[in-house]
């Protein structure tokens, strides 16, 4: 079916066909409407799920612990401030391997006080071990929805799938939504392990775990990260031939004669690739690194993709605040380290606080790559793009 | 005997155990002190059982039949809790 839908009404709708068994959450803009549209579908019993509503993010995620543990498929959503309320629990779901999935809307962390997008908050949280999908448009966040409680069921770790704030979250696009009987389907039962309610086999869980264990249990989330990227691939290619739509963890555009090239995340994505297109007539031979899954880092199909030109333009719409760029350079930066070809890189922060790019802009910096290209260096490796006084 | 530590590989995911491993891990060893109870003085008030946090003081038929050094961590708690007249209980240096 085609519908109509922005990108927090098609999160909503995927939630409803998965139908997971809890939900709990607290309302936070941008993604205020996904949780408030899904209560309305438990109000008005279209799905089965246990609706908790809790008193503050940090709740939110502890409730999806208890419930995961428990065995039951657990959804919540939320945003920058609330998934930095989150953010001591995030780990331990991790930790625990209890398969949590987030639908988040990428918004600036305070201060100042913002509500538009860039990517510092899921980033602030790269380190707690979760898997993190970053989407271009409304149908990929809707069919990223439903990919991901597959993954995070097959891989035992939790999972966050981001849209970009109001330009995803509440801009209306087209989309094909699957059939309702079939989404279950797709995803079948979670095959549970273990279960805090089964009597008959009590189990501890969240034990203390001091010098002699800790690092063993962690050693082994640490391996789990490690064997996630071909559990991504298995179900983007399922997903793909049930319903046509097919997703890879490191979205290529035009690069196969690709010469200058710019890697980025989100709706940026989407604005890029109608630059590459402008580039593209003008004779321009240019491309698009999209970094679609972002953990784990797909370190192999991103290398080969970054290898392909001579000069990389990477647009960090976060910046690690540590004298050493954005969190995309970096990541591109320490992957090229071991390659045998490494293009010259220029690293754009861009776009924080909702600061708009345009595709004149991006074309912009297509231009600015070819005469890096030109003269064989980089006169500045970091810059700020789009602010003012620079 | 010490039991062989596992590796990672070999542990269960996730962090779960079976339950009620506190019966393995023996509290007893971290004991400074040690409480001493005269079955003589003893009125079995179980006042000392009930303050007890470890539930260390081992109850049978209502009557005290002594302490579980196992688990006693030897916080004292029992012996300031046994009434002043009756003294049943003293502390004395751990020696090991």
């Amino acid at each position: 079916m085609i519908v109509a839908r922005t990108g927090n009404e098609a999160m909503a709708e995927a939630m409803r066909q998965i139908n997971p068994d809890v939900v709990a959450a607290y309302p936070i803009t941008p993604a205020t409407e996904i949780v408030q549209l899904f209560s309305k579908f438990v109000h008005d019993g279209i799905v089965d799920t246990e609706f908790v509503p809790v008193e503050s993010e940090h709740s939110a995620c502890s409730a999806c612990c208890g419930a995961s543990a428990a065995g039951a498929r657990v959804m919540t959503s939320t945003s920058s401030q609330g998934l930095a309320l989150m953010h001591e629990i995030l780990f331990i779901a991790a930790g625990l391997r209890l398969p949590i999935v987030i639908c988040l809307v990428n918004r600036s962390l305070s201060s100042p006080i913002n509500i538009h997008c860039d990517h510092s908050d899921t980033l602030a949280s790269r380190d707690a071990g979760w898997l993190q999908i970053y989407t271009e448009n409304v149908q990929e966040a809707y069919d990223t929805t439903i990919q991901l409680i597959k993954i995070a069921e097959q891989a035992l770790l939790p999972g966050i799938v981001s849209t970009d704030a109001f330009i995803i979250s509440h801009g209306m696009e087209r989309v094909e939504l699957i059939d309702d009987k079939d989404v279950p389907k797709f995803l079948g039962e979670r095959k549970v392990q273990y279960s805090l309610l089964d009597v008959d086999n009590p189990i501890t869980i969240g034990c203390l775990d001091l010098q002699d264990y800790f690092f063993e249990h962690k050693r082994s989330e640490i391996d789990a990260m490690d064997h996630v990227l071909p559990i991504i691939e298995k179900v983007q290619k399922e997903f793909g031939d049930k319903f046509g739509r097919y997703y890879s963890t490191v979205d290529e555009y035009k690069m196969d004669d690709a010469e200058i090239a710019i890697m980025a995340m989100g709706s940026t994505g989407g604005t890029a690739k109608v630059a590459v297109e402008r580039m593209r007539e003008k004779g321009k031979k240019v491309g698009l690194v999209r970094c679609r899954v972002y953990r784990p880092f797909p370190e192999k199909a991103m290398l080969k993709a970054l290898t392909k030109v001579k000069v990389l333009g990477i647009m960090d719409r976060s910046d690690t605040l540590s004298a050493l760029g954005g969190h995309l350079y970096n990541d591109a930066r320490s992957i090229l380290y071991e390659s045998d070809t490494r293009p010259l890189i220029k690293n754009y922060i861009y776009g924080l606080g909702g600061r708009d790019i345009s595709i004149e802009e991006i074309e912009k910096i297509y231009e600015e790559l070819f005469d890096i290209q030109k003269s064989g260096k980089v006169d500045k490796n970091i810059v700020y793009f789009g602010v003012r006084g620079e | 005997m010490k039991k062989e530590k596992k590796g990672w590989k070999d542990l269960p995911i996730g962090l779960v155990l079976e339950a009620g491993t506190c019966k393995d891990f023996e509290t007893g060893d971290w004991r400074s002190e040690k409480p001493i109870w005269d079955s003589e003085k003893c009125t079995h008030c179980l006042i000392c059982w009930i303050y007890c946090p470890d539930s260390c003081i081992t109850v049978k038929d209502g009557k005290i039949q002594g302490i579980d050094y196992k688990y006693c961590k030897g916080c004292g708690i029992c012996a300031e809790e046994c009434p002043p007249k009756i003294k049943a209980i003293t502390m004395v240096r751990e020696e090991k």
